[in-house]
């Protein structure tokens, strides 16, 4: 069971903002779809690896070469909040 | 409504008047339309036409007009994934099919709805309203490529690309009457595809026929330096467009017809099979025990795929951005108000299944889940070429009818979502109806073995009358 807390706490972890209205709802939801997750205790899993990737591939590689980036005009393009050729955001700490 | 068009016919349309002309009838039927498929229009689809028309362009899709999902980048042309936390955002390179597609001569007509992020299995979760199916207004197309599969059964585009990561391609064909396929997980690069669940999803074609999605194979498969699951393997799918399933293997896994499925659904798809053994295949029944532990295996590895992929969307660097002091609280309300109820339930469930605690009990179990998923999939083919079963366990249910509870619209991805947990090549075409709703008959095939999948799909094609069935006027 997942608790009113621990969905703020997790929404804390996701940064998306619950309030403490919408955590009961949130609480209600999620515990029904984790209830049916829960059925995956009933399989037998000792001695078989996960599978994190269905393809046979692993360490796929490039050669080191420099290549021309995508120019900061276009990578800027898609926002307002900019300056002087870099992103701007409210205060990190 | 245009009629149903194929590629052939199209060409040969283009052959007697021109690009041009094809794509403004296209655009005229889009602008008549009433069941939302569309979320954005090209502006630019008659003046790229009308380049191939002077520029005497000799690809194979010269000048067929063609509707992306809306999760697909295109340069110039805005793709938000039918959520508002990625409004106005106008990508600035195209996705590897794209860059394919242009090449080949396509014109892209526009954007496609869809659930928000592909997150859904009705489209009814979109920003922008829910699409509606061609056959009865007042049922969903399917998701979460409802609108790719809703514009081509409208008769709006001739062919259109989704994405498929637990049977967004299948499960709308299904309910909208075409053809769609989700290919072997790595056949396509995935380069350009705003990532839902990475591990799961490929980009697929959808159409009105069968030799239209090999056609759109031929051009959209291939390596791609640029997405590292990519596989280098060379195939000509138009190869396998023969009418010829003598000596065909056929296995039925019995728990596809499970708990749930209509039992007019299930009379259609064993009628199928039946008319695949007068076509001279043969079928047994298989068993695929782990079947039922699947859907719970895909949605905890989806949603925490997810919920680390959806992080990059925080208001910094494109799309919708709420205020806040700081870039925390700038984030976290940005991602509230952006993203709408399912995407939330999604990145909240996969931080948890991933978080400290719970890796072990959900998220690590459902990879090892996986592995005996994948292994019923690796026994059952070694038996016999392909299986066969329902797409969908019932016909398209109606517009409001589950969106209200999470977990019954997941059940209804039971039979999808394990072929994407295996990676193996699947296929939805029409088998019949119900109700005058259409019904998919999903054919199954081995990894990379795509042709036999789409050999088995154009004879029963050749050899039945279900696709020419074409929905009515939606008023």
């Amino acid at each position: 069971m997942i608790t009113k807390e621990e969905v703020e706490h997790v929404g804390w972890l996701a940064r998306v903002e619950i309030d403490e209205k919408e955590s009961d709802v949130y609480a209600e939801k999620l515990n029904s779809v984790l209830d049916y997750f829960g059925q995956l205790d009933e399989v037998d899993t000792k001695d078989v690896p996960p599978t994190y990737h269905v393809m046979d591939v692993v360490n796929v590689f490039r050669e080191d070469v420099v290549k021309e980036s995508m120019p900061q005009d276009i990578v800027l393009s898609n926002t307002e909040h900019k300056k002087e050729g870099n992103f701007k955001s409210p205060r990190i700490m | 409504m245009t009629a149903w068009t194929g590629i052939s016919e199209i060409k040969q349309k283009i052959a007697e008047t021109s690009a041009e002309e094809v794509t403004a009838s296209y655009l005229e039927t889009i602008g008549k339309s009433c069941i939302n498929g569309f979320i954005t229009t090209w502006d630019k689809a008659l003046e790229a036409a009308r380049g191939i028309d002077t520029g005497g362009h000799e690809g194979p899709l010269a000048g067929v007009p063609i509707a992306i999902k809306d999760n697909i980048s295109t340069t110039g042309l805005s793709t938000t994934c039918s959520s508002k936390i990625l409004q106005g955002y106008v990508p600035p390179y195209d996705a590897h099919v794209i860059e394919k597609l242009r090449a080949a001569g396509a014109v892209i007509l526009g954007k496609t709805n869809m659930d928000e992020f592909a997150m859904g299995t009705s489209t009814e979760s979109s920003y922008y309203g829910a699409t509606l199916n061609p056959w009865d207004a007042a049922r969903v197309p399917g998701g979460s490529s409802g609108g790719s599969a809703a514009v081509v059964a409208a008769g709006e585009a001739p062919v259109s690309l989704g994405s498929d990561t637990g049977g967004s391609v299948r499960c709308p064909a299904a309910f909208c009457g075409v053809v769609g396929l989700k290919p072997t997980y790595g056949c396509i690069s995935r380069f350009g595809l705003i990532s839902y669940a990475n591990s799961l999803e490929q980009i697929g074609p959808l159409a009105t026929n069968v030799a239209d999605i090999a056609t759109l194979m031929d051009v959209i498969a291939g390596y791609d330096p640029r997405d590292s699951t990519s596989i280098n393997r060379e195939n000509t799918y138009s190869n396998a467009m023969k009418d010829d399933v003598k000596g065909l293997k056929i296995g039925v896994p019995e728990e596809y017809f499970g708990e749930g499925i209509d039992e007019d659904v299930e009379k259609l798809v064993w009628d199928a099979i039946g008319k695949y053994e007068d076509m001279g295949a043969s079928w047994k029944k298989v068993s695929m025990p782990h079947t039922k532990y699947a859907l719970a295996s895909y949605y905890i590895i989806a949603m925490s795929e997810a919920s680390s992929n959806l992080a990059r969307f925080d208001g910094t660097r494109y799309g919708f951005r709420a205020d806040g002091d700081n870039w925390h609280v700038m984030a976290s309300k940005t991602r509230a108000q952006g993203f709408g109820e399912e995407v939330k339930r999604r990145i909240l469930l996969g931080t948890y299944a991933l978080s400290a605690g719970y890796h072990d009990k959900y998220y690590l179990k459902s990879l090892k889940v996986r592995t005996l998923v994948k292994q019923d999939f690796d026994r059952a083919l070694a038996e016999v070429d392909v299986l066969m079963g329902p797409t969908m366990p019932t016909p398209a249910f109606r517009i409001g009818e589950k969106i209200d509870d999470p977990l019954s619209l997941y059940l209804a991805d039971v039979n999808t979502v394990p072929i994407n947990l295996a990676g193996v090549p699947s296929i939805s075409l029409p088998c019949g109806f119900v109700e005058g709703m259409p019904v998919g008959l999903q054919i199954i095939g081995k990894h990379f073995d795509e042709n036999t999948v789409l050999r088995a799909a154009y004879s029963f094609e050749q050899n039945t009358e279900h696709h020419t069935r074409r929905p009515g006027e939606v008023a």
